[in-house]
């Protein structure tokens, strides 16, 4: 063998993202990984720790350690690096509107340590902006938002300077529903925002901001049309070096790089017969390391169980050898870059940056990305693009194997267990969590926490950098939710528009033109024999902010002539029972992907029935496993859909029937 | 079927008046309810309900401007102020709905801007769509802003503007009130249009932009000083930003000034009395069309008819309609 001799390139940074119940059980996971030949640590944080909230909020309700793992203080940072060295770890974290917090528990925890601070490296997720436009985890207004991004900017280049403050996401965007031409302009306008925002901010001397430019990386996605993602990839390269040269005044090439990390793309990931999705993974992530001038600098890969639920360690594992196949086994590593010179490459990225720079020039012309998406217009956009891509899955036009052709499958043995094949938290995590956090709060000492937080609401009034109030939080025992309070106090909260209210595309009914019209005639004579139009409220109870599905449904329902409420997300079954009530719809969809439904669920029942309305039909969605889908059965909920469920008009359809039943009216049945 | 559903009027109005937030809600129902035996009781639940308080009491609010400007915003900003000086609130959020050809569905986004504080219950938000009604607000509004009057001190219809609303508006609100984007087209458009006549009050939102707003500002005081149609209303012109919180307080003030007002100069049961017959003649234009009117003896005399009958014209309403149905069947029969 000749290869084992060539010198090969290192490879990316191999990592798997995870977290789940406690910090104890998650550092055991983590510790695991490691030994197998992970080389980063990714870490997924719940949604009370993300969102600022302590165990024992009531808004937390059900949402402890389930996708991520709490951190309620900087005990709880301890127990997750146990026996880690956190000098000689690269951690990630995906930690957004509470960044500033997280990092400051990982910098007090090194200092408690005894490890020097400029010795961390990691990462900082840090984008709030694309929160607004598709994760969900903000909690302030942009203002405030944008200060936080530049204070941690600030702090780190001259405290933590391997650190990368902040990673500029375009992967979520394509989550929902972004064309590569929106992630490359949308990501692009964000890292623009954030380093004006620190230029502004006068902290940094001008002969140093080149060293804040190389701190910014990047967090893309890449999708199943593999060319053009290979494509985006370079095309992202180019533009990010032409603007860091002519906006920033870079001349060092090194510091213009695009270093960026990759997640593949989820979306596209598949309930009907899941083990098409080890494929799809394996063939978006040869888009990210093919090309080396292009290459990934961190890679983390989803399961292939992504649309049933959690992943399990073993599921974890899959993912982590597809990666280790890649950089060990192919010759990959071996060469230069392989398609410097193809003119068909040449062009398709040429293409995309036209098209990008088009679109950055619309931004700009509304006063920039945080006005655009204030007006609701970058929001608007994704919605509409991702209706697009669900109106051609439901045409037949974009295929999906598995899911509208070929669907004929042998049973298969992956999903035959008894475990239906997902990982499960542990039940008992919030009410452990809890505990931990009241026991931590009665050791540490008062007058330190309430002085630390004192110091923490001035700086936040005054503009002094948020970094080093929040370390000394962190060291004197604050929590979570105490510290994202103190800011709500100052900044207040915010929430951004829904995007929903896009124009009605009448191209799209053309492929399924009897369907729409089909539906069209239901919703408006069974409204006319109940005497008003049908009303729908789309609610997202809870902490979660998976809100494609919602939106989707919100427009598919409008579209066949519903009249749609829609609030957005994170609200509580009270809120939501309340707009039942005043509204007076006719029926209530909820929609929830964080696990937490039997719970929500439960709930907004409950608040329902306290308002008189325990009639009122109740139909959920989302990612709810078939043993659940029975109990909510039980609790009187009327039709239960998941992403296998992909004919948003077979859904309105049902969800017609639902009413009709409610009130009285014979079903119509399937629709021709 | 239905009917059984259809709640009891008599119990129900006594609900309302006790202030009962789910009685309210199935109030609104009923009253956006078309079918013939809802229509019925909903005219009874009206009768109800009606009385002098409809004549003097609560404040109907209109607030309209073009899409984007920040209605919902800045209701939800006077929310606060009037929840903190212990004032009930119920408002009515008016959305278009999509042509009739693409489903007529629509969505109603408000709710979302105009936000909630948990828990509580002084404050009531019904979002409806304009279902294509001529002229852009539902004709249901009517009827439900005079629900919301008996248990909210007050009543906020939002409507979106950018011409013809406003002149329905105008025949609902006592105070109306345009909001304006700063530097927009629609504003200029609007300036130019003879519809300036209608606001009482002009809010130009967005402050916080700085120059294009005070500019918004000073072309509308100019336009908006040059009316005549009431001397001693002094049209003000109010620079806000809702998000900032910024000149709210005495935008506020102006809403109180003006309905004070309204009850020192004697107009507001006036008022009240000419937009309850402004609704009826169109209640009965949409339903038999001038011909109806023609029928019921002109609008001259309908509007003479209601003014008699003052805070009952529902009754009154609901005689016509029975009379023109039947003078229109007795037609219909005789020629066919
Ligand atoms: C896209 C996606 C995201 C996007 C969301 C973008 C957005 N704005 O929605 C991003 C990247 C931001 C994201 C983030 C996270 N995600 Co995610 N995400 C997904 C993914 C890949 C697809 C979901 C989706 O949008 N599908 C497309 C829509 C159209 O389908 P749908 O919502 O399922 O809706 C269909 C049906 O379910 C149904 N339906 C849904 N709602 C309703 C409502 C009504 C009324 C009706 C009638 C029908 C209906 O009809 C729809 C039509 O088919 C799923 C896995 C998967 N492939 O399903 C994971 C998944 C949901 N995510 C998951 C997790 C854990 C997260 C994070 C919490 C991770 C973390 N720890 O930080 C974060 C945080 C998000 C947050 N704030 O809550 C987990 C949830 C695990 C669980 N339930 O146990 C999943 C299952 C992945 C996994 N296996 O781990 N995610
Ligand atoms: N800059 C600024 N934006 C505002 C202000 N008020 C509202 N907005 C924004 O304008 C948009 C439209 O607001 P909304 O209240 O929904 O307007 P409506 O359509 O007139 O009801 C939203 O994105 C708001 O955040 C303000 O005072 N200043
Ligand atoms: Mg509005």
């Amino acid at each position: 063998m000749v290869a084992a001799s060539r010198k090969r390139d290192q490879p990316w940074l191999i990592r798997t993202y995870s977290g789940h119940s406690s910090a104890r059980a998650s550092n055991e996971l983590y510790r695991s990984n490691l030994a197998k030949g992970q080389t980063g640590l990714s870490v997924a944080f719940d949604l009370p720790t993300q969102t600022g909230y302590d165990a024992d909020s009531p808004l937390a309700r059900g949402e402890v350690g389930k996708v991520g793992v709490p951190i309620s203080s900087i005990e709880d940072m301890d127990q997750l690096f146990d026996q880690i060295p956190l000098d000689q770890m690269n951690t990630s974290m995906t930690i957004n509107a509470t960044a500033a917090w997280l990092l400051a528990l990982y910098i007090a925890l090194a200092q408690r340590r005894g490890i020097d601070p400029r010795k961390l490296s990691g990462t900082t997720q840090n984008d709030i902006i694309k929160e607004y436009l598709s994760r969900g985890t903000y909690i302030y207004p942009p203002g405030p938002s944008m200060r936080l991004i530049a204070d941690t900017i600030n702090y780190t280049v001259r405290h933590v300077p391997r650190w990368n403050p902040t990673n500029v996401c375009s992967y979520h965007l394509q989550e929902a529903g972004a064309t590569p031409v929106q992630e490359l302009a949308y990501a692009l306008c964000t890292a623009m925002a954030v380093l004006d925002r620190v230029k502004a901010s006068g902290e940094i001397a001008a002969e140093d901001f080149p060293q804040v430019v190389e701190r910014i990386s990047f967090f893309v996605n890449a999708g199943i049309r593999f060319v053009e993602e290979c494509c985006k990839l370079r095309a992202f390269g180019e533009m990010w070096d032409e603007l860091t040269r002519t906006r920033y005044q870079v001349d060092d090439a090194k510091m213009r790089r695009f270093r960026y990390g990759v997640q593949v793309n989820s979306l596209g990931l598949t309930e009907a017969q899941p083990e098409n999705n080890v494929q799809r993974i394996v063939l978006e992530m040869l888009s990210v390391v093919l090309s080396k001038r292009a290459r990934a600098r961190a890679i983390q890969l989803p399961a292939w169980n992504e649309a049933m639920g959690l992943p399990r360690p073993w599921d974890q594992q899959w993912a982590l050898r597809i990666q280790q196949v890649m950089a060990f086994e192919t010759d990959l590593l071996e060469y230069g870059d392989i398609l410097d010179g193809s003119p068909v490459i040449a062009a398709k990225v040429a293409e995309l940056i036209a098209g990008a720079r088009q679109e950055i020039e619309n931004v700009d012309a509304q006063g920039g990305i945080i006005a655009a998406i204030e007006s609701g217009y970058v929001k608007r956009e994704l919605v509409a693009s991702h209706m697009n891509r669900l109106r051609a899955i439901e045409s037949g036009e974009l295929k999906i194997i598995g899911v509208n052709c070929f669907e004929e499958t042998a049973e298969s043995p992956l999903t035959a267990g008894s475990d239906a094949a997902i990982m499960k938290p542990d039940p008992e995590a919030e009410r452990r969590q809890i505990e931990r956090l009241q026991a931590h709060r009665r050791q540490r000492n008062g007058s330190d926490v309430q002085a630390a937080l004192q110091a923490l609401a001035d700086a936040a009034q005054s503009g002094e950098n948020i970094m080093p109030s929040s370390i000394r939080c962190a060291l004197a025992g604050v929590s979570t939710g105490e510290w994202g309070n103190a800011l709500r106090a100052v900044f207040g909260e915010f929430r951004p528009p829904t995007g929903i209210d896009i124009a009605i595309d009448s191209r799209e009914v053309l492929g399924q033109k009897d369907r729409v019209s089909d539906l069209r005639d239901r919703v408006a004579s069974t409204g006319n024999a109940l005497g008003r139009p049908l009303k729908l409220l789309v609610g997202k109870p809870g902490l979660d902010g998976h809100s494609n599905g919602a939106e989707q449904v919100a427009v598919k329902a409008r579209d066949v002539g519903f009249e749609v409420v829609y609030d957005g997300i994170r609200l509580t079954p009270q809120q939501i029972a309340q707009a039942a009530e005043e509204e007076g719809v006719h029926v209530v969809g909820l929609s929830i992907l964080s696990g937490s439904h039997m719970e929500l669920v439960e709930s907004v029942l409950q608040e329902l029935r306290t308002r008189d309305l325990g009639d009122l039909p109740v139909i959920v969605g989302g990612i709810v496993p078939p043993e659940d889908a029975d109990r909510l059965f039980a609790l009187g909920v009327r039709g239960v859909y998941t992403p296998k469920d992909f004919d948003l008009n077979a859904i309105m359809g049902d969800i017609v029937d639902v009413v009709r039943e409610c009130n009285g009216l014979e079903r119509l049945g399937a629709l021709h | 079927m239905a009917h059984a559903s259809l709640p009891d009027p008599e119990l129900l109005a006594s609900r309302i008046l006790r202030r009962e937030r789910a009685a309210v809600a199935s109030g609104l129902n009923l009253l956006d309810n078309r079918l013939a035996e809802a229509r019925m009781r909903a005219v009874r639940l009206l009768a109800c309900l009606s009385g002098e308080r409809w004549l003097n009491e609560g404040h109907l609010i209109g607030v309209t401007g073009p899409p984007g400007a920040g209605k919902s915003s800045l209701v939800s900003a006077m929310i606060r102020e009037w929840r903190a000086s212990g004032r009930t609130v119920g408002v009515l959020a008016v959305d278009p709905s999509s042509r009739p050809e693409l489903g007529g569905g629509a969505l109603l986004g408000d709710r979302i801007r105009i936000k909630t504080p948990l828990n509580d219950d002084g404050l009531f938000i019904r979002s409806l769509a304009n279902r294509n009604q001529l002229g852009g607000v539902a004709s249901e509004v009517w009827p439900m802003s005079w629900l919301m009057l008996v248990c909210f001190d007050v009543v906020v219809i939002e409507t979106v503007g950018v011409g013809q609303t406003e002149i329905d508006i105008a025949e609902i609100g006592d105070t109306v009130c345009y909001v304006a984007q700063p530097a927009s087209g629609d504003t200029i458009q609007y300036l130019k249009s003879g519809i300036i006549e209608i606001p009482d009050i002009f809010a130009v939102n967005k402050a916080d932009l700085g120059a294009p707003a005070r500019k918004t500002a000073s072309e509308i005081a100019r336009s908006a000083r040059r009316q005549d149609r009431r001397d001693d209303w002094d049209y003000p012109v109010c620079l806000v930003s809702a998000t900032m919180t910024t000149g709210i307080r005495s935008f506020h003030d102006h809403f109180d000034r003006h309905r004070r007002y309204l009850v020192d100069s004697g107009l507001l049961g006036r008022l009240r009395l000419r937009h309850q017959s402004a609704w009826v003649v169109r209640l009965i234009r949409e339903e038999f069309g001038t011909f109806g009117l023609d029928l019921a003896g002109g609008r001259a005399a309908v509007e003479r008819r209601l003014s008699e009958s003052r805070c009952n014209q529902f009754e009154e309403y609901e005689r016509m309609r029975t009379h023109m149905l039947s003078r229109l069947l007795s037609v219909n029969q005789t020629t066919l």
